[in-house]
């Protein structure tokens, strides 16, 4: 019993496994995790999952693309090599600007790939972890951390009235991806 | 998603405070323009001040309409307990139509409006006023050609604004899905029509006010001001229903999804306003820069004003997920933005409508402004007192009454 880390309830149908939550939250047994094949409706605010910051991360990384690009042209085209370019002044701000624009863009389409990398352990060669590889399919899965939740007989209970098909015990957090 | 006790055959009463102050801001506006008659010198800048807010009324009233094609082409269950509010501003189309076409007509009758192309003897040859440019332009810039393309415009979007009002009315009567089909079809029709003619309809209005000067973009950059302007009207019409009590059926999410309309779509306005300003900043040919000369000769703060409402405001106070959905905010910043408008509007009109030095800002330009808001508020709110506050028998309102982001 002691070397089970998880407990992984199965459902098929995502009403039922959210009838599920409410019935482990009923109990005030901590749920680690929701694992589903497709967004569910309202299931941040019933698991209390805290707002994604990828929006603030995105204005930060647009700023310094915006920064980046001014810097380059004015190093390059006012202080290094200023040109007369039809009679305008070296710093001629409107034409800085479509390029700025686009290194914002570039700078936060770039850097948000790598967050999303960055927050969901995925590289380039690597084997995604996953706790049931039939969360990518057809099923639903809440995980329970059973170290922290030790009643485990009233947690299968509540997750098979719940309409789970199947309970599992994980000995190991993650399985690979083979 | 829980069961909802909305009162869905509430209806809006047009009394007390709203009707008070809609009247009174009616009349400090017939006050103000009567002052601008009453002394010739500013007849012409009255004309420009009508123009402007005419046009303004006329734009919100169309955009209304053009929002609700929108919804039902892209059949969108979003909106549909809130379409009530466009449809009223639909309905009053027609009375704003009426009001600009009377404004130009008396604007191009005393020569007060487009006295650039429509002058005495500028397509004479042979006069001393004439004019190749205009001579060459006036296959389509003659008055019965230009008044006819104004009556047609806006006579069609009036018919379909009409139309798609009456069609939801008839919903609530019969039920069933026919008017919802009929509204997708003639709202299919009408945005094809729109889309093609607005350019055209703010080419005549606004752009040939200083007919030597063209821009392409000038049709999208107008486009793009009265569609975000009108999507700010509805969002404050919604706030300010539901602030006195009605309407409890619109959370945070329709206000969210309105925020993004008008965050969106004020950068789009930025957008366009930039493309149409750098490529004549950049090509620097004399004959387009004289349109931002004049501008930055006489307006300099209104045209610095311009970009600090309709960009760096909405930009800088939506951008937060948070704040679209706080009424107060999206409040404030929609009408920084109508507000934002009116200046942008005003740029476009004053340096080629009025003549320099007779130009201003004071009591006509305030006035008029007071009293076309009181028209409108009064002429909507007393549309939308008609009818109950919701289409009940719409087929996407139970996604709208559960909408949630």
């Amino acid at each position: 019993m002691s070397n089970i880390k998880y407990i992984l309830g199965s459902f098929g149908d995502p009403d039922e496994m959210m009838h599920g939550i409410d019935k482990l939250q009923e109990k005030n047994i901590s749920i680690h995790d929701v694992y589903t094949p497709m967004p569910i409706h309202g299931i941040e605010a019933k698991l209390g999952v805290k707002r994604s910051r990828l929006d603030i991360l995105a204005f930060f990384c647009g700023i310094t693309g915006t920064a980046s690009a001014f810097a380059l042209i004015y190093l390059t085209s006012v202080i290094d090599w200023s040109h007369n370019i039809g009679g305008k002044p070296a710093l001629a701000l409107p034409d800085f600007i479509p390029i700025m624009f686009e290194v914002t863009i570039l700078f936060t389409a770039f850097s948000l790939v790598g967050a999303y990398y960055a927050s969901t352990h995925l590289f380039p060669g690597r084997a995604p972890r996953v706790m049931d590889l039939r969360a990518t399919d057809d099923r639903f899965i809440i995980a329970i951390d059973a170290q922290q939740n030790v009643e485990h007989t009233l947690i299968d209970g509540l997750l098979k009235d719940a309409g789970a098909l199947e309970v599992k015990y994980n000995e190991r957090k993650y399985v690979s991806y083979e | 998603m829980g069961t909802h006790n909305y009162n869905l055959t509430e209806q809006f009463e047009f009394t007390g405070k709203a009707k008070t102050l809609s009247i009174v801001a009616i009349i400090i506006g017939v006050v103000c323009i009567g002052f601008g008659f009453s002394n010739e010198a500013y007849h012409e800048r009255t004309f420009a001040n009508l123009l402007l807010m005419a046009y303004y009324f006329a734009c919100v009233c169309m955009s209304g309409a053009f929002f609700l094609a929108v919804q039902f082409v892209a059949q969108a269950g979003w909106s549909a307990s809130i379409l009530r509010v466009p449809q009223a501003m639909a309905k009053t189309l027609p009375i704003a139509v009426v009001i600009l076409l009377v404004v130009i007509g008396a604007g191009l009758y005393t020569h007060n409006l487009y006295h650039h192309w429509n002058a005495p003897g500028l397509t004479v040859k042979g006069d001393p006023n004439y004019d190749s440019l205009i001579d060459g332009k006036s296959a389509f810039l003659n008055v019965p050609f230009f008044m006819a393309r104004q009556v047609i415009f806006l006579g069609v979007y009036s018919f379909f604004a009409l139309l798609l009002s009456k069609l939801s009315y008839n919903e609530d009567l019969n039920g069933g899905l026919t008017s919802y089909t009929k509204s997708f079809k003639y709202s299919c029709i009408f945005l094809v029509i729109y889309g093609f003619t607005t350019p055209i309809f703010a080419f005549d209005t606004i752009m040939s006010l200083e007919a030597h000067w063209f821009s392409t973009m000038f049709g999208w950059y107008n486009f793009a001001a009265m569609w975000v302007s009108s999507l700010a009207t509805i969002a404050i019409i919604v706030i300010l229903l539901r602030k006195a009590g009605y309407m409890s059926w619109v959370n945070n999410s329709h206000l969210h999804n309105l925020g993004q309309f008008i965050f969106g779509f004020s950068i789009f306005w930025t957008y366009v306003w930039f493309a149409q300003f750098m490529l004549i900043y950049y090509a620097n040919l004399p004959e387009e820069t004289v349109y931002f000369y004049k501008r930055w000769e006489s307006y300099e703060f209104w045209w610095y004003l311009n970009l600090v409402l309709n960009f760096l405001a909405p930009v800088l106070l939506l951008m937060d997920r948070d704040s679209k959905r706080h009424e107060n905010v999206l409040l404030t910043v929609s009408i920084i933005v109508l507000c934002g408008h009116w200046v942008d509007y005003y740029q476009m009109i004053m340096p080629g409508a009025v003549e320099e030095g007779h130009n201003g800002f004071s009591i006509i330009e305030i006035g008029t402004a007071i009293g076309f808001v009181g028209l409108f508020t009064f002429t909507v709110l007393n549309a939308l007192s008609k009818k109950p506050l919701v289409a009940k028998n719409h087929p996407f309102l139970q996604e709208s009454l559960n909408h949630h982001l």
